[in-house]
């Protein structure tokens, strides 16, 4: 059990930087998910933390050392791959006690654990298969248990959930949550899957390019993205983005076309003038009869979601999409109005992408190096 | 891509029938020269059902060689080839695969263009080598002057010398010194995952644990099949040990002994040439090759099975 602390940490391979600085506090316990795209430096964040990746400048703490220069082994981390990384030779039993052997755990000692976390993830009856012979959620299982035998102080994982099918995703998920409520220790879980980021995260870092965006719960980060990319990013459907320009008489953000979108009068009063680009999520939009709404549109095709269908909207060049409850027949090219309400728009800054709120808000403010 | 139709059934049959065919009939020929006597063996039309002379001759020719002490020393040499030879490829291979270090792949290139080098080519230098191992130590003393400085200062004159002809070293070193097994256990070590390196060090696995523990156990079939080759190769020396061995008595090879039993102008002094006796020992010779063969061969076939990657 042990907090993480990280410190201005950057990585470079020879001249390319993929790390920028990263500073992030985990607190002992917490469940923290890293979500972003492809590239940005999630798994090298990771890596470092485990001591598979040397740590170019900066520090990283768990508990109270500074683990920049210790092995592996002595750091107290466990991980789990997303291509599981089992040993193909070795039985179920061997590969889960393997990190105990190396330790020279006595024999009886080593078994006894080994049945005892085999039965807690449901691996009892193939503890003499070899990996070859499991399905891919029971290796799976086998990759957790192998982490878990350690008892280790910080569980880290890469991507583990990203080669099962979508059922098994879910189950794993929820059984991951469930080993981490049981051991507690700190869990660092890297995904590029937000809908698993949100579920499983007590609390979320968005890293875009090797910075972190945004750190917060994932209510939090739903409802007040720190930037267009957060915002962009996380929620799908995705968010609509519209620019303009803040009118602080008329307390709305005017659109090249004329158009006028309310804002609340304290943002507007603050930013007059200001270039900005106007987030609105999907389901915060409605559609109403055309001319009675905020703005014109076009309806163009709709997705049926099951729960509620997506409307594909043109408005100028813009594609718009409505997330709506009820089902209505459209025909191609009908006009649509669409409202957008005050309380439903998140304003960006146009030049640097960050969130204009109306006051300071106690966004997650990132510890200068 | 597996076709299945009556025709190419038969066609692929033939083929395989005619190249079996064609690789019999040398050894059923020597097999029935084995049985025959002297006469029978010289006699024209050449003989093409055995005799009942088979133990007689591999007797007379077991005698005749001294074979007993011959297989013992190939045994010896080819054992040591084959354990000396993958353990060497292993670490030296592992070395280059998994350690990133300076000049690494200046010396994996080092290494491969020795293959271009095989023993026949090198062999005046390895001779020479083999006449005294230091001498290329010596060479270094005398071309730098520090031979010429420590004479001058202790009046000590230095001259190092460790000659292993005649030897069992002398036999196995150059055999064990190539590059093919390098080669095979590199392009091996290269298909495992890094992941499986990452968690052995995870699991608090230092290198040569990882070496002992997973990377041998998951080799196996790899050994098997270097193993084989080695020992047969080894087995099958003639030029060398043709070279370095001048006390045949106690340091000769099975080969080498073999090709003095073939009849030629020397052997038989214009007499009748004694084939049968040449095919027996052929026979015998040839054993220990095809046992190694068959009994490799269930873990090339295991190793294929338990492929859980
Ligand atoms: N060994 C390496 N040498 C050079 N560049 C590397 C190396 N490993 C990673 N990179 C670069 O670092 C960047 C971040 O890589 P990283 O593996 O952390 O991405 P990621 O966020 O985990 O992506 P993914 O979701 O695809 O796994 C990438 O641009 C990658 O090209
Ligand atoms: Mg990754």
């Amino acid at each position: 059990m042990a907090k993480i602390s990280m410190r201005d940490v950057r990585k470079s391979y020879g001249k390319d930087q993929v790390v920028h600085g990263v500073n992030l506090e985990i607190a002992n316990g917490e469940f923290i998910v890293v979500l972003g795209p492809s590239g940005c430096g999630k798994s090298t964040l990771l890596r470092m933390i485990a001591g598979l990746e040397t740590i170019t400048a900066g520090q990283i703490a768990i508990g109270d050392t500074v683990v920049n220069d210790l092995e592996p082994r002595e750091r107290g981390c466990a991980m789990v791959f997303q291509n599981y990384a089992l040993y193909p030779h070795m039985t179920v039993a061997e590969n889960i006690g393997y990190a105990l052997k190396v330790a020279g755990t006595p024999k009886a000692e080593r078994m006894a654990r080994i049945a005892a976390v085999a039965a807690s993830v449901g691996l009892g009856d193939f503890l003499d298969r070899r990996p070859g012979q499991l399905s891919g959620g029971q290796r799976q299982r086998v990759a957790m248990a192998r982490a878990i035998i350690r008892e280790p102080r910080v569980f880290l994982f890469d991507e583990p959930l990203s080669n099962l099918d979508a059922k098994l995703r879910v189950q794993m998920r929820h059984e991951i949550r469930r080993i981490h409520n049981r051991i507690a220790a700190t869990s660092v879980f890297v995904t590029h899957d937000q809908q698993e980021g949100m579920t499983l995260a007590d609390r979320l870092v968005v890293m875009n390019k090797g910075v972190i965006e945004q750190v917060g719960t994932p209510s939090e980060i739903y409802d007040q993205p720190a930037s267009t990319y957060v915002g962009g990013f996380i929620g799908s459907p995705a968010m609509n983005f519209l620019s303009g320009q803040v009118d602080r008489a008329t307390h709305s953000v005017r659109l090249a076309s004329g158009d006028r979108i309310d804002v609340s009068p304290a943002i507007a009063a603050r930013n007059h003038g200001k270039l900005v680009q106007i987030g609105v999520r999907p389901e915060a939009m409605t559609m109403v009869p055309a001319g009675q709404g905020t703005l014109n549109a076009t309806f163009e095709f709709v997705e049926e979601l099951g729960a509620g269908r997506l409307y594909h909207m043109m408005f100028e060049d813009l594609t718009l999409t409505v997330l709506a409850g009820d089902r209505q027949t459209l025909a191609a090219g009908a006009p649509v109005g669409l409202h957008i309400p005050a309380s439903a728009v998140h304003l960006f800054d146009a030049d640097t992408g960050k969130r204009v709120e109306a006051a300071p808000l106690a966004v997650v403010e990132q510890v200068p190096a | 891509m597996i076709e299945r139709t009556p025709f190419l059934n038969i066609a692929t049959h033939v083929i395989l029938l005619s190249g079996l065919v064609i690789i019999i009939i040398p050894i059923w020929l020597a097999f029935v020269a084995a049985t025959l006597t002297l006469q029978e063996v010289n006699s024209a039309p050449i003989e093409l059902w055995p005799g009942n002379q088979l133990w007689a001759n591999l007797v007379e020719a077991w005698t005749i060689s001294d074979f007993g002490t011959k297989f013992l020393n190939t045994l010896i040499v080819a054992t040591s080839v084959v354990v000396g030879k993958i353990t060497l490829a292993c670490i030296t291979a592992f070395a280059l695969v998994f350690f990133n270090f300076r000049g690494r792949m200046l010396i994996f290139w080092m290494i491969f263009i020795t293959l271009m080098l095989p023993l026949e080519v090198r062999i005046v230098p390895t001779y020479a080598v083999a006449a005294n191992a230091l001498s290329p130590f010596q060479t270094i003393l005398e071309v730098t002057g520090i031979n010429w400085l420590i004479n001058a200062v202790s009046g000590i004159e230095v001259a190092l010398e460790w000659n292993l002809l005649n030897s069992y070293t002398g036999l196995i070193l150059p055999l064990v010194a190539t590059a093919t097994g390098t080669f095979l256990y590199r392009q091996f070590f290269l298909t495992i995952p890094d992941e499986l390196v990452e968690a052995a060090r995870m699991d608090g696995a230092g290198p040569l644990r990882f070496l002992w523990d997973v990377l041998i156990p998951l080799s196996k079939t790899n050994i098997a099949a270097l193993a084989t080759i080695m020992f047969v190769y080894a087995w099958n020396q003639y030029l060398w040990p043709l070279l370095v061995i001048t006390d045949r008595a106690n340091y000769g090879m099975v080969v080498v002994q073999l090709s003095d039993l073939v009849p030629d102008q020397l052997t038989t002094g214009g007499g009748t040439p004694t084939w049968h006796l040449a095919m027996a020992a052929t026979l015998v010779v040839m054993l220990p090759p095809i046992a190694v063969v068959i009994f490799m061969q269930r873990w090339f076939v295991r190793g294929l099975i338990n492929t859980d990657k």
